[in-house]
């Protein structure tokens, strides 16, 4: 269930653009017309009905995108991101539909926490938005919340993202109440008595620079664990940000095995490695932490095959002056909304690592599929939900201001190919180009 | 090179600043240049007035955000020595107590507009931030387990004085390597100096992934010719982190004892030691510790950094900075 503010829909045609959208096998130059928020037609050749004609020539129009791991910060910290600024971001960055993580202040573990965030979506969201509730009160890992009102409240997953559930027998007891409500668990796996304390991948950087290590094994003994509890108990789980090869590894095996398993990486995964800390720049700072080149490989192998069929960003914005702080003293997370497609297209469809068809599909189709949304998709009949992108566009991040309340991009001052010109999000016209007539 | 930290707030033309950040950013040139500088201070420090002229009307800020006996006096009185005014700040006492951010504590002193900020900082990475948001040269006086960059130096010049050329020696490095900032420092130092070194310890204050031999045997420092003794950190040890059983074991199967030692074998540590524990008193107190010579050596060192930061060094160096910079 997705919640988006009132938005007159769009009426438009688009002409000259390659249509590019891999779930319906479709790469043509085609036109596309919109009546009123909705696909009318896409042919060679469509009518303009007196609409407003956009010319795309030299541009892709695409799926839009679905980020499945967005942190908005609403309620409770309102000064880094709210739902309005978070959905322009998502908006900039090209996406029809984010979900947004429950660990919020307070969790959102109630229905009534649930019900105010939805009640604001819809006055506020400028895309469609969904919310994951979580898995225990308070995420403190001891009781498991009501599950079953929360999704007829709307909870699209639970998650108790940020944290672990540490205790393997709640996990059980989770995977199997859940399956009342036939939603996912999305879980963060981490096992906190390796992590403790740990800041970097555990590493030749992290021994060079002094960090306490935060090793692979982490994070893959609680993959582990969970691929296990899942099989067992028939449940279905989302591996949210995968880092290390183990783990991937681990999630290939389950998959074949037959358990109900997906994941996801995010682009700091698959673009750097722990290298990156080396500058000792708060923005690399993130849990699970930037790891080796094998593990980025690692990822890298399982975006192409499919055994992670998600890229999710897992924006997460933060204070100024909270990153303005020594690294060990600074919070994880960095934003990614607005430089997500971007910074794959440059540092890996560029390059020829990823095919731009399996990028666009990883980053709408695929985190569709594991919630359960309906599929963006080029097609006479959907609702509008569409991106408009110039690929040769070069743009430097941080010279026009993020939508963001927050600036904690790993890519400030990079300079990026890739641009998104215009977003369609639930039919309405949510990111517009005046350039583009 | 001292690396040269340019930001974008500084008029374009303006002469790069010179900072002793981490020990990664020196040459091998650097490192005999400095030595070379040491040893000069160190001469004119037995003449009968010790006080020079060279950093007059200069200001140094020593900003400690950690206890520190050998560093901060030796910083304050290298700067005394050199004629430069000094300001001591100390965490405790200060407007950190009242949660002032480390940006806002530089920010504040940076406003004396001082020349050098000498800062010692629990956490990786401090120093980089001060010279982020001022326009002084730092100094990194320890940030966390990172670097201490001026105790490798110290360090160096007190083997070459004491033992002999550097190239080619061999240094054994004992026990808490992996919450050592000293051990870091000395690795990188070693290698640019040609100085082998053998870390040994408990296995997990062993990083593995550091550029060293390591061996958990206490016998193979007979091969050394300097031991090289970390302070067991206490402060640094979680509870129930379980590195080492207990400091009584820890003091049993790699304390340094007259008997592990060959006879005239030198013995260094940073300090403060812990007698009994990683060091017995025999060893601290026996005339092959050179231990009070590496605090000597940490003054004429440190005056010669204050003196490299602030003058940039021969002509040649300059030089190349701004070309690199260009």
């Amino acid at each position: 269930m997705l919640w988006q503010r009132e938005l007159p829909g769009a009426s438009l045609v688009i002409r000259g653009a390659r249509v590019l959208d891999p779930a319906e096998r479709l790469d043509a130059r085609l036109e596309v017309r919109i009546d009123d928020g909705t696909i009318a037609e896409v042919a060679e050749k469509v009518d303009a009905n007196g609409h407003r004609v956009i010319e795309a020539e030299g541009l892709v129009l695409a799926p839009a995108f679905v980020d499945s791991h967005v942190h908005l910060r609403t309620p409770g910290r309102e000064d880094e991101e709210t739902v309005a600024s978070g959905t322009a971001a998502a908006a900039a960055g090209g996406y029809c539909a984010i979900l947004a993580m429950p660990n919020t202040e307070p969790i959102v573990d109630s229905a009534a926490t649930l019900g105010a965030l939805v009640e604001t979506a819809c006055h506020e969201a400028e895309i469609p938005v969904g919310f994951l509730a979580a898995i225990t009160r308070g995420q403190r890992g001891e009781e498991l919340t009501e599950m079953g009102e929360l999704a007829d409240t709307g909870a699209v997953a639970f998650s108790d993202d940020g944290v672990p559930v540490a205790s393997a027998g709640l996990m059980r007891r989770a995977l199997q109440y859940a399956s009342i409500t036939d939603r996912p668990l999305a879980l963060h796996c981490e096992e906190p008595t390796l992590s403790r304390g740990g800041h970097v991948h555990e590493g030749r950087v992290a021994a060079e620079l002094g960090f306490a290590g935060y090793p692979s094994v982490a994070e893959s003994v609680a993959v582990e664990r969970d691929l296990a509890l899942a099989g067992y108990e028939s449940g279905r789980i989302h591996v949210l940000h995968l880092s290390a090869v183990e783990s991937v590894d681990a999630l290939r095996r389950a998959r074949e095995a037959g358990v109900a398993a997906s994941g996801e990486a995010t682009p700091h995964h698959l673009v750097l490695t722990d290298d990156a800390v080396r500058s000792l720049d708060p923005n690399v700072k993130m849990n699970p932490p930037l790891r080796a080149e094998e593990d980025r490989q690692a990822l890298l192998d399982a975006v192409r095959d499919g055994t992670i069929e998600a890229i999710a960003t897992d924006h997460a914005p933060h204070a100024a002056h909270e990153k303005e702080v020594p690294f060990e003293a600074a919070p994880f997370g960095v934003t990614g909304l607005e430089t997500a497609f971007a910074s794959l297209y440059t540092h890996l469809v560029e390059p020829g690592l990823l095919p731009l068809e399996t990028l666009l599909e990883r980053m709408s189709a695929g985190p569709a599929r594991i919630f359960g949304l309906d599929r963006p998709r080029v097609a006479a009949g959907a609702r509008a939900n569409l991106v408009l992108l110039d690929l040769d566009r070069k743009w430097t991040v941080g010279e026009q201001p993020f939508r963001s309340r927050s600036a904690n991009s790993w890519l400030l001052g990079s300079k990026l190919s890739g641009a998104v010109r215009m977003t369609l999000a639930g039919g309405g016209l949510v990111l517009d180009s005046k350039e583009l007539a | 090179m001292i690396r040269l930290v340019t930001d974008d707030l500084r008029p374009p033309g303006d002469p790069p600043r010179r900072h002793l950040l981490s020990v990664a950013d020196l040459t091998r040139d650097d490192v005999e240049r400095l030595l070379g500088t040491a040893r000069t201070f160190e001469a004119s420090l037995e003449r009968h007035v010790k006080k020079l002229p060279t950093l007059k009307g200069h200001l140094v800020v020593n900003l400690f955000y950690e206890s520190s006996t050998r560093t901060s006096s030796s910083f304050e009185l290298a700067a005394k020595r050199l004629s430069a005014d000094t300001l001591n700040v100390k965490s405790t006492g200060s407007s950190v107590d009242k949660g002032e951010s480390l940006k806002d504590t530089a920010l504040t002193l940076g406003a004396y507009g001082p020349d050098v900020i000498v800062i010692r900082h629990p956490q990786i990475g401090a120093p980089q931030l001060v010279a982020q948001v001022t326009d002084a040269h730092v100094v990194n006086a320890g940030d966390g387990k990172h670097q201490h960059p001026t105790q490798a130096l110290l360090d160096l010049y007190t083997i070459r004085e004491e033992v002999g050329p550097l190239d080619g020696l061999h240094v054994a490095i004992v026990g808490d390597v992996l919450h050592s900032r000293v051990a870091r420092s000395l690795l990188q130092a070693f290698a640019l100096v040609g100085i082998r070194a053998t870390l040994v310890g408990p296995p997990a204050l062993l990083p593995r992934e550091l550029p060293a031999e390591t061996s958990t045997d206490i016998d193979v420092i007979r091969d050394a010719d300097v031991v090289y003794v970390l302070r067991m950190q206490n402060e640094r040890m979680e509870p129930g982190a379980n590195f080492v059983p207990s400091l009584r074991e820890y003091a049993a199967r790699w304390g340094i004892t007259p008997e592990r030692l060959r006879p005239g074998q030198k013995v260094m540590h940073p300090g403060p030691i812990n007698r009994g524990v990683e060091i017995d008193p025999l060893v601290a107190d026996s005339p092959d510790s050179l231990v009070l010579r590496q605090v000597r050596s940490g003054l004429v060192v440190r005056m010669a950094v204050l003196y490299d930061v602030l003058t940039g060094g021969p002509v040649g160096v300059q030089a190349l900075a701004a070309a690199e910079v260009a």
